[in-house]
This record gives structure tokens, C-alpha cells and sequence, in this order.
């Protein structure tokens, strides 16, 4: 019962933070709406008994990558900002777009047979390892390749950025 | 009748509310006194007395700055960002209170008969949980820069978080190596983690423990710490010799003492956290039949010392005064042999004594050092405090590895 609550509420922060995001004029709203959004992602992982992913959600993206994003709003000039016309105004395009898109989730949805819900199954306790040492094991063994690919990865985008941050001299 | 008590005293819910209350109160008591100490404490450093008006020894001071600061004018400047303005102060001191929420004080205890520990909640993931709210106490600077509409709110609001930024890398870093020890994320098995003495009197704590002595990541983390806090000699958002005030320029009232607030309370954060990771949390630092006597000691030490200074008074209330807390000095230490009390206070002394060592180190170190330079602020972070702390990390992993 509880839980349910708690879902609707960290849901309606989600899609409530996502909707203002893509709605507000000032950049400086539109920022802070996504960080409320991505509260609600990380509420909702808490609920899914994912405490690691819960605080990697709020140190990250929360504590670091919006930090940064609010960084580089409050150096531009808003009010020049929130003037200009807009190059995204494209209601037809993005109108049909959305429309086949979402037509295409349903379809999607409906052949897999998602549609029309099954009765509410209770998560499995858990049991074993807490959460933190199962997502290592599975990080570190199973999928170490894939893991490590994706850190060469970031490494080559960060010695990238910084060369091309770098003045010519 | 009595039973029926017990019973609904150690109802969860029931429990948890006076757990709250209790801590609550004593954080925010602390709080304010914490600035009482600091004032008095930096004072003597430069020779002067500090204050002396409100209360015997200014020890009523608190009260007194609370009282005018909830009764002074709430300024709300013509040009500011309201609803932003509004909301900065509160994010700020919110995440930096709910920080005491799952740090642990002592171990499990039995009072009549509950047994309970003396923490609010044991989170699994107890230290990222307060990395998580470090990392979302950026935004009450960070907005209360930009909302002020002011140019060197926006400046002292910048370098804020670019500094946090920079200094949660190290910080995080230095944490990391005392959780390879310890095995655990959970503050309460980190801190069990450290209990007993090697060679039968070493302690087993973080800063000692082998095969990884922890040394290096304690000094790390302390300087990230100051960093993390805007104390000295890292408060370059609010250095009022460039600045005016920094972020809290245009704040008044209550709204400009919740930043204090939050100051201090991250101050007492990082502290509790250290005395955790590295110190041993609330274990002695000999064992045990020498370690139960030594806050008696110490208590007597301190009240006949009060007593003595009373019985030469420097100023005139000193005769009355001086005596009055010697006494009551006494009379706690005395509280420590009840044997009934022992299994409660000895551990909060340890824990206590040790956190407050280290608020005094905050504070010293702010009568002490002058402030740096934005860029070689910076310069530290990236170029020394980063690569020393992944060092650090991988030979403790290493070694903890090769020898454990």
C-alpha cells in the first residue's frame, strides 16, 4: 500500500520533472525540472530495492552532471535567450513524428501480449549478497569485456576533449 | 502497566520519534554553540577574549544571535529570482541536517529493557547516501548565487560549485580506500570493523589497521573536507575581501543564518564521518579496564581546573561562575563510573571527544591559515589532491589484495 503511494508520487515527479523540462522557456527552470525528473528515477529505483543504483543516480547525474549544466546557464545571458525565436519550432514534424512513434510502442506492446495486464506478482524477497555485491559480480565477471569497452570509451571522449579544449599554440 | 509502556516504547514508529527528537535537539543545540566555541576559541588564538556580555562568559550568546536574527527584517531585494531565492536557503540547511539521519553514535544499547542502536537508520549504502546529499547540498550555494541576481553572488555561487566539483573526486577517492578495509558501505560495520587492538594495545582503527594503514587517505579527506564545508582556507565563495559576501550577499534574517546553519552542519558531518571511517568511531584508543576510567579523568581533570581558576578570578563573575561548572564538570565525570550508564556515555565520550577534536581542528585552522588563490585552489585539487588519492587507492587495494 505504502509502496504504491510512494510510486505514484515518484512517478508524477518523473513525468511531471520531464514535461516542465520540455515545456519551460528559461533554461535555468528547464535544468531544475530535469534534476526533479531524475529525484523521481532514482525514488523509483529505491523502491525496485536498488539502493546502489538510487545514490550512484544522485551523486552522478544529481550531484555532477547537473552541477555542470547549471554551470554553463548561469555564465550565457537568459534573458537574450529566452527572446530569440526558437530553431526547434517544428509542431507538424515533431507532431507525426510522436504519433508514429508511439503507434509503433503500442503495436510493439500489444504483440507482445504487455497490454492487457497480468495480475500483480510480488517482487521475490531477496535473498543472498546484498545488492551492491551482486551488481559487482556481475560487473566484474560476467560482463568485464562489455565494462571495459565502455571505460575505454569515456577515456578516449575525455583525452578528446581536452585536446580539443587545448589552445593550438 | 509497565509492561504495556515497555511495549509501546519500543514500537518502531514510537522509537524512531524520540531517536529523532533526542538528536535533533542535541544537533541543533551543538549547532549553536558550535559558534559560541568558534567565536571563543579563535578569540583566545588572537589574544582577545571573545564574547563576554550575554551570559557568564558569553555562554548565552546563542540564544541571544538566534533571537535576532529570527527578529530582524526578512529583506527580500526588488530584483532578485523569488522563488529561487526563497528555496536556496532551505535545500541548503535541508541536506546538510538530514546528514546526521544515518550517522551512527555508539553501539547497540538496552535501556529498560529496548535494545537499540544508537543511529536513526542503518543504510546499506550509509556513505553514499551521504555523498548523495554532499553532492545535492551544491545547489542551495549554487542557487543562491544565481537568484540574488547580484554579480559577486553569481561569482561566489560559480566557484562554489565549480570547487565541490572538483573537491567530491578526492574526497570520494580518500573514502573509498578505509571501505576496502572495512568491506562494507554501512557506516555502522565500518565503524565495527575498527574495534579491538593489534599487538594488544594498537587500535584497530583505519588510520593504523594493517595491512593498509589509512594515514594518507585521512588527510586527504580532511582537506577535501574544508573544501567540501567553504571553511578556510578554502572559502573562496565567500571571500569578502573580493566578494563582499559571496553567495549570501543579499541574503538577511533567517534566510542568510540557515547558510550558517548549513555550514555548521556539514562541518559536523564531515567530522562524524571521519571519526567513522578513520578513527574508530566510537571505540577507545586503549583497552578496555584503562579506557572505562579515562572520561572520569579527564572530567575531574577539567573540573578542578575550573575550580582552581575560580578561586583566582580574573574578572569578577569568575569567582561564582568558575566554580559552578567545575562542579558540574565533577559531577558528569562521576556519572561515568554509574555502572548502570557506562555501556551508554563511555562510548559517546569516544565518539564525542573524537569529533570534537576535529571541529576544534576546523577551527584552528581558521584562526591559522590565510585563504588561496581561485586558481591555485584549482591547481590543488586537479594536479595534486586527484592523482595522490587514485595512488593511494590503488596501492591500499593492492595490498589489501595481496595481504588479507
Amino acid at each position: 500500500m505504502l509502496d504504491t503511494i510512494f510510486f505514484y508520487v515518484f512517478a508524477l515527479l518523473t513525468i511531471g520533472g520531464a514535461i516542465a523540462t520540455i515545456t519551460r522557456r528559461s533554461a535555468m527552470h528547464s535544468a531544475l525540472s530535469l534534476i526533479v525528473s531524475l529525484l523521481g528515477v532514482a525514488g523509483l529505483y529505491l523502491l525496485q530495492k536498488a539502493e546502489f543504483l538510487f545514490a550512484v543516480q544522485i551523486v552522478l547525474y544529481i550531484g555532477g552532471i547537473m552541477v555542470l549544466f547549471l554551470f554553463v546557464i548561469m555564465l550565457v545571458n537568459l534573458d537574450q535567450a529566452a527572446k530569440e525565436r526558437q530553431f526547434n519550432r517544428q509542431w507538424l514534424l515533431g507532431l507525426v513524428a510522436s504519433v508514429l512513434v508511439g503507434a509503433q510502442m503500442v503495436w510493439m506492446l500489444n504483440s507482445a501480449g504487455v497490454l492487457s495486464l497480468p495480475a500483480a506478482v510480488p517482487a521475490p524477497a531477496a535473498t543472498g549478497p546484498g545488492n551492491i555485491e551482486a551488481l559487482a559480480d556481475l560487473l566484474f565477471r560476467e560482463y568485464l569485456l562489455p565494462f571495459e569497452v565502455a571505460s575505454l570509451l569515456l577515456l578516449v571522449a575525455i583525452v578528446g576533449s581536452v585536446m580539443m579544449a587545448k589552445k593550438t599554440s | 502497566m509497565n509492561v504495556d509502556l515497555i511495549s509501546i516504547l519500543g514500537n518502531f514508529y514510537v522509537l524512531t520519534l524520540i531517536k529523532l527528537g533526542l538528536v535533533a535537539g542535541v544537533l541543533l543545540t551543538a549547532l549553536a554553540y558550535l559558534q559560541w566555541i568558534e567565536r571563543k576559541v579563535i578569540a583566545h588564538i588572537q589574544l582577545r577574549v571573545g564574547p563576554t556580555r550575554v551570559g557568564p562568559h558569553g555562554l548565552l550568546q546563542p540564544l541571544a544571535d538566534t533571537i535576532k536574527l529570527l527578529t530582524k527584517e526578512d529583506l527580500m531585494p526588488s530584483h532578485v529570482n523569488k522563488f529561487f531565492y526563497v528555496l536556496a536557503p532551505m535545500v541548503a540547511v535541508f541536506f546538510a541536517l538530514s546528514a546526521i539521519a544515518v550517522i551512527p553514535f555508539g553501539p547497540k544499547i538496552n535501556v529498560f529493557g529496548i535494545e537499540t542502536y544508537m543511529q536513526l537508520s542503518d543504510l546499506n549504502i550509509g556513505i553514499l547516501f551521504l555523498l548523495a546529499l554532499s553532492g545535492m547540498g551544491v545547489y542551495g550555494i549554487a542557487l543562491a548565487g544565481w537568484s540574488s541576481n547580484n554579480k559577486y553572488s553569481l561569482i561566489g555561487g560559480l566557484r562554489s560549485s565549480a570547487q565541490m566539483i572538483s573537491y567530491e573526486l578526492p574526497m570520494a577517492l580518500a573514502i573509498a580506500s578505509p571501505l576496502l578495509l572495512a568491506g562494507s558501505l554501512s557506516l555502522r560495520e565500518i565503524a565495527e570493523s575498527q574495534a579491538g587492538f593489534m599487538l594488544g594495545f594498537i587500535p584497530r582503527w583505519s588510520i593504523f589497521q594493517m595491512p593498509a594503514p589509512q594515514l594518507m587517505a585521512f588527510v586527504l579527506f580532511m582537506i577535501a573536507g574544508f573544501a567540501e564545508t567553504n571553511r578556510i582556507p578554502f572559502d573562496l565563495p565567500e571571500a569578502e575581501n573580493e566578494l563582499v559576501a559571496g553567495f549570501h550577499t543579499e541574503y538577511s534574517s533567517m534566510k542568510f543564518a540557515s547558510f550558517f546553519m548549513a555550514e555548521y552542519a556539514n562541518m559536523v558531518t564531515i567530522c562524524c564521518l571521519a571519526t567513522l571511517l578513520f578513527l574508530g568511531g566510537w571505540y577507545p584508543i586503549v583497552p578496555s579496564p584503562v579506557a572505562d576510567y579515562i572520561p572520569t579523568l579527564v572530567h575531574l581533570a577539567g573540573g578542578g581546573m575550573l575550580i582552581f581558576h575560580g578561586l583566582q578570578p580574573a574578572r569578577k563573575w569568575d569567582k561564582y561562575t568558575m566554580p559552578v561548572f567545575g562542579v558540574a564538570f565533577l559531577a558528569v565525570g562521576l556519572l561515568f563510573l554509574v555502572p548502570f550508564l557506562q555501556p551508554i556515555l563511555l562510548p559517546l565520550f569516544w565518539f564525542i571527544s573524537k569529533v570534537g577534536i576535529l571541529l576544534f581542528l576546523f577551527i584552528w585552522v581558521r584562526a591559522t591559515l590565510p585563504r588561496f588563490r581561485y586558481d591555485q585552489l584549482m591547481h590543488f585539487a586537479w594536479a595534486f589532491m586527484f592523482p595522490v588519492s587514485v595512488v593511494h587507492l590503488f596501492v591500499t587495494a593492492f595490498l589489501v589484495a595481496l595481504l588479507k
